[in-house]
């Protein structure tokens, strides 16, 4: 990528740590207020940024977020390593999911959060392999409205 | 609609908060799956929830929520009005029902995040 890097930085994930799941996702959204984002974007990043945070805390075993900032867009690659997705399609579907009740109480479980950061992001990419893990790639354009 | 208005119109106990009557509440939010509050990508000040784990705090910090209030008379951990305390959220807890709380808040001029307001983002 030949564009400047305003800010970046990694954020470690661990898997079932519900204590201090969102945490770095608070951290992307103060980010975000401090470069000077625009409020709707920032909310934008910072709900798939959540969405996907809370996936890798109840899904997977660890996971790592780079947060990227250029003068054009917001790049989030949250790569986990744990049991993967076996049907990407059928995860997609808002209101498909495999929650536990633990997850449930959370207030999460609810089969939205891939359609989430799917409609909060202007790119999104996901992969992934059973027992290995998942990857997503999400993209937000600063200036513009989203497509 | 003040947070003072809203608390006499609820008979809620203030949990925790400092912004008091700094916050005009137009926009609620009314939901116990917090992935449905972050569906709702448009602005809003208030949610109603029966839910009272940290994860509500957070939530809203992500969101951009100011206050919660929580019904039918429940209340979340110390540990979690401790979270509230330290982004500036503001509690509270009345013991009517989700349904009675909203009627009497959309009664009294509050609104939902309306189908246009989720398109626009």
């Amino acid at each position: 990528m030949a564009s400047k890097v305003v800010f970046q930085q990694n954020f470690a994930i661990n898997g079932g740590d519900f204590a201090n799941a969102g945490e770095s996702s608070i951290r992307i959204r103060a980010i975000l207020k401090e470069i000077g984002i625009d409020a709707t974007i920032i909310r934008r990043v910072a709900i798939a940024a959540y969405e996907a945070e809370m996936n890798v805390v109840m899904y997977a075993r660890l996971g790592k977020m780079h947060f990227l900032v250029t003068p054009e867009k917001i790049h989030l690659t949250v790569e986990d390593k744990g049991q993967g997705i076996e049907d990407i399609g059928l995860a997609m579907r808002p209101g498909y999911s495999t929650a536990t009740e633990e997850m449930r109480e959370m207030g999460f479980g609810a089969g939205m959060g891939l359609p989430n950061m799917k409609k909060n992001a202007d790119v999104f990419r996901i992969s992934s392999t059973v027992g290995k893990g998942t990857t997503l790639k999400l993209t937000f354009k600063i200036n513009g409205t989203q497509d | 609609m003040t947070l003072t208005e809203l608390q006499n119109l609820l008979n809620a106990e203030m949990l925790c908060g400092t912004l008091k009557d700094n916050l005009d509440i137009q926009i609620a939010k009314a939901s116990d799956l917090m992935s449905d509050v972050l569906a709702y990508t448009g602005p809003g000040e208030l949610l109603l929830t029966g839910l009272t784990n940290h994860q509500v705090v957070r939530t809203c910090q992500i969101a951009g929520i100011r206050a919660v209030v929580f019904v039918r008379g429940k209340k979340p951990t110390e540990d979690t009005v401790k979270l509230a305390t330290t982004c500036s959220l503001c509690l509270l807890t009345t013991k009517l029902s989700m349904f009675e709380s909203c009627g009497i808040l959309f009664s009294h001029g509050v609104r939902g995040v309306t189908r246009q307001s989720t398109q626009e983002v």
